[in-house]
């Protein structure tokens, strides 16, 4: 142990030891702290600090922008989504009424028309029976006509044969029998 | 990364030894304490120049060159998120990392501390929350060295935080408006001669408190480190090592840890009252 201090003491031999204590305040030491410190006040400030709080502060502000921006985007776009809603919900009301309308129109239509053939079906039944009517009338008054006719001729032909009664009787049923045919 | 500092060892050994001979507790602020030379023990040590201006002693020591570290890392690091901004709004990658903490002193400290008009502030507390984290961990990478551990940059980043605090007070209230308002509305007139003291006092303890939280929390954990490592040299034995080197790197995740909350505390506070001294009347 002896000879390895005195060995460290032969190799670590030169220096002496420092005087003074850690209070001392040397005028030098201010010095140059006060030329180091403010010079490297003046160099950061013009170098760094400005440069870096300013590209924060812009940095800070555009994301503060950005986040306002995404939020009026969203906010927007929610919107435009409720409008969307009441629109197609609009749309579908229009629709489903402009069906109901038609719907209603055709049910109008249809009963009309039903009406009217009736109506016409009716004027039709109605003309035929007429026609009909005035037909059989007109047919009967010529029958009537015919009949005078027949009798009146029947009437001279008996009168101009002035049979018996039997022939008589028989002429009779004969014209009959053709008045029959 | 969380292997612990060859050098610290290395020179905890040397160091060490000669301690023990003369009972000498002293090496372990051979790690905390500025030099004036980077200590790369065993490849080297290089000696930083001295330089004078006006009599005042003005030379690059250990915590200076590793302000500078921190500056250039940061330079490049936000040179490049910046220009990754202007590619594209999708952070990616070294973009990401730096937007979640950007974001964060945005949101969670500047914003609710100060309110209306905390715009004007935010360069100043990124810079300062960056600059104090970049410090930090740089004290925790091997043959790093803690800026913030030094009470010169912790007073001074206080006192910027002051100016920053009274300017931002005064822009908002004008000058006679802001000194008038620190004093509570409603006060008795003869209370004014205890008021004004107090009030004045309070302006000042609190820059005072920052750069004092800042400074202690940031030794503290190394000189927890060192004395663990050192109690295998103190205790004559290798048996304690493996105890030790458990309990350091503990210790060292720790750190990681309070290397974010001080950055995060200083800021927090620096915001805090830059938003009482805009808002006078809560």
């Amino acid at each position: 142990m002896k000879t390895i201090s005195y060995l460290l003491l032969l190799v670590f031999s030169e220096g002496g030891a420092q005087s003074g204590s850690p209070l001392d305040v040397n005028p030098g030491v201010i010095l140059w702290t006060v030329v180091t410190f403010v010079l490297l006040l003046l160099i950061l400030k013009k170098i760094a600090w400005k440069p870096i709080l300013n590209s924060l502060n812009e940095r800070e502000n555009f994301i503060k922008d950005s986040l306002e921006k995404a939020e009026k985007a969203q906010k927007d776009a929610e919107k435009l989504i409720a409008e969307n809603k009441v629109n197609l919900s609009k749309a579908d009301e229009e629709a489903q009424k402009i069906i109901d309308q038609s719907r209603e129109l055709a049910e109008k239509l249809k009963t009309q028309i039903l009406d009217e053939s009736k109506l016409q079906a009716k004027k039709m039944i109605l003309d035929a029976t007429n026609e009909i009517e005035r037909k059989n009338t007109e047919a009967f008054n010529k029958l009537k006509e015919q009949v005078a006719d027949i009798a009146v001729d029947a009437a001279e032909k008996i009168l101009r044969e002035t049979l018996d009664k039997e022939k008589q009787v028989k002429l009779v049923n004969k014209y009959l029998d053709d008045l029959k045919n | 990364m969380l292997v612990y500092n060859p050098n610290v060892v290395s020179d905890t050994v040397k160091t060490a030894v000669e301690a023990a001979k003369k009972q000498d507790t002293g090496w372990i602020m051979h790690h905390v304490l500025d030099a004036k030379e980077l200590d790369f023990t065993p490849f080297g040590i290089v000696h930083l120049p001295e330089l004078h201006l006006l009599g005042m002693d003005i030379s690059i020591t250990k915590h200076v060159v590793f302000m500078w570290l921190a500056f250039v890392i940061l330079v490049i690091t936000f040179l490049y998120v910046a220009r990754s901004y202007r590619k594209s709004f999708v952070p990616k990658g070294v973009t990401n990392l730096t937007e979640v903490l950007i974001v964060f002193v945005r949101d969670e400290i500047a914003k609710p501390t100060i309110g209306k008009g905390f715009e004007r502030f935010l360069p100043y507390l990124l810079t300062v929350f960056f600059f104090i984290l970049t410090c930090n961990f740089l004290g925790l990478i091997p043959y790093g060295s803690t800026a913030t551990s030094n009470l010169a940059v912790t007073a001074t980043l206080a006192i910027i935080s002051f100016i920053v605090i009274q300017a931002g007070g005064m822009m908002k209230n004008g000058v006679f408006g802001y000194l008038k308002g620190l004093v509570p509305h409603g006060i008795p007139f003869w209370l004014l001669p205890i008021m004004v003291p107090v009030e004045l006092l309070g302006l000042f303890t609190k820059p005072f408190a920052l750069a004092v939280r800042l400074f202690a929390n940031m030794t503290a954990g190394h000189i927890v480190i060192l004395s663990l490592i050192g109690l295998i040299f103190i205790l004559h034995t290798y048996f304690v090592a493996p105890v030790s080197i458990a309990f350091t790197l503990f210790i060292f995740l720790l750190e990681i840890l309070v290397a974010l909350i001080q950055a995060y505390i200083f800021t927090m506070l620096s915001s805090l009252f830059i938003g009482m001294a805009v808002h006078q009347d809560h």
